[in-house]
């Protein structure tokens, strides 16, 4: 059990709390990035989603859209971004930030995607009915009842967008990017198991956290009359 | 990445032939083993849930939440116990499939009909019996899409070992990034998403021959 006093020990080291590598400035950049890029993903896949499935077209891409997502390992879509930034930025963006917020886009949509256009797909079309039969607009139907309702749902597929950005994010630390991930791959590098065991257990907290806050919010969202629990993947 | 470097060199591909063949045999035996352990683990814990609908809260938090850790985080933790092995990187492997091979077995036998079961009771089945005859037969195509994901998940996750010193496919994309030669880094990324492809499609072509009599309906 040397090993945890150790970590506790490393937790507990002031310098680790100052200048570019302190635990702070690591969180910070590793929730910004994240941040940004499930961002990025409601902006793309919300919209997307939502029109789809209030007219349910092209559901088989929507649905299957979250498959190919899991097909491609969050390491390889780093690997495969470091070129793709390298052409279209530069070879001095070809490391860091820009191939790590690359790959973490496209891995944020499909499940945001997929269970937007789950979720309002499976609104009753009784209540839709009623609602268009009641005089209610298209984008009104689209606001007033299919949003809410789908809500739940459209929550737990940013929470599994999120969970997964924010596991590529400590990834991002192989191609020199900064994060939490960086204490991990130089405890790797330097054997230093300290270091190594302090960025892991931050990443995991990170997660957990990630987590459980869009588990509470979730709840939240549901309407108090139908509070039951559902989740598509 | 290196000016007048093109994109894939291959003629480099082709002369490492060999290397690829080696990367492959690794990653498949560390999802083959991984997928292995994880379904019989599985299997046992979906059994104890069937059994003791009590003990699936616990059992669903604890693996759930092994499934959040961010995988290079979980790889790691052990690092310092178990060295850079394959032990190491199984441990890790295992861990993820458990969640989506629990829930689809556990789904896939409770979503047996209750008249299937009480005819199958009515014609003298014992538990066993009914289990291996009547409930895994019926429950096989949910199970097939769990094993079919957590095989898809686990041939990604393999790429990440590659830091701890195994990685299959994923020692390439590793070494393609240190060197900056993006030859390697393209050529480990797009054929560990090949063989999560083929897996698939293997898979499926495994269901059908497994379940002939959902072909007629």
């Amino acid at each position: 059990m040397t090993l945890l006093r150790d970590v506790a020990r490393w937790f507990a080291e002031p310098a680790h709390y100052r200048g570019t590598d302190a635990v702070q400035a690591r969180l910070l950049e590793h929730v910004e990035v994240s941040g940004l890029a499930v961002l990025i993903g409601v902006l793309l896949a919300l919209p997307l989603g939502l029109y789809l499935g209030h007219t349910g077209r092209l559901g088989f891409v929507a649905v299957n859209v979250a498959n190919i997502g899991r097909a491609i390992p969050s390491l390889a879509a780093i690997a495969l971004a470091i070129p793709v930034a390298g052409t279209l930025l530069g070879a001095q963006n070809a490391l860091g930030f820009w191939p790590t917020f690359l790959a973490m886009v496209p891995l944020a949509i499909p499940p945001i995607l997929t269970n937007t256009y789950v979720a309002v797909r499976g609104v009753d079309r009784d209540v839709t009915e009623a609602a268009r039969g009641m005089g209610l607009s298209e984008a009104g139907i689209l606001r007033g009842i299919e949003l809410p309702l789908a809500m739940p749902l459209i929550l737990a597929g940013i929470r599994t967008a999120a969970v997964s950005v924010v596991a590529t994010a400590t990834l991002g630390a192989v191609v020199a990017f900064g994060g939490l991930g960086r204490y991990i791959v130089d405890g790797l590098a330097l054997r230093e198991y300290d270091r190594l065991m302090a960025g892991a257990l931050l990443v995991a907290l990170l997660a957990i956290v990630v987590e459980f806050t869009f588990g509470a919010l979730e709840r939240l969202s549901v309407s108090p009359g139908i509070r039951s629990e559902r989740r598509a993947f | 990445m290196i000016p007048g470097e093109p994109l894939i060199r291959w003629d480099w591909i082709a002369s490492h032939l060999d290397e690829y063949a080696f990367r492959l045999v690794e990653h498949v035996q560390l999802t083959v083993i991984a997928v292995g352990v994880g379904f019989v683990i599985a299997f046992a814990l979906s059994l104890l849930i069937l059994r003791m609908p009590r003990t699936e809260t616990p059992i669903t938090w604890v693996t759930g939440t092994l499934y959040t850790i961010p995988s290079l985080a979980l790889f790691v933790i052990l690092v310092p116990y178990t060295g850079f092995t394959i032990l190491t990187a199984e441990i890790g492997l295992v861990s993820y499939t458990l969640l989506i091979l629990i829930r689809n077995i556990v789904r896939g036998i409770r979503g047996v009909p209750a008249e299937v079961r009480e005819a199958a009771v009515g014609m003298g089945y014992a538990p066993r019996e009914m289990l291996w005859r009547i409930e895994l037969p019926l429950a096989l195509a949910v199970i097939m899409a769990g094993v079919r994901l957590a095989t898809i998940t686990t041939i990604g996750l393999v790429t990440v070992t590659s830091l701890i010193g195994q990685g299959g496919f994923g020692f390439l994309i590793l070494i393609g990034i240190q060197r900056f030669f993006t030859t390697e880094l393209i050529a480990g990324a797009v054929l560990s998403v090949a063989l999560a492809v083929v897996a698939d499609a293997l898979l499926v072509l495994l269901q059908r021959r497994l379940t002939p009599w959902a072909r007629a309906a």
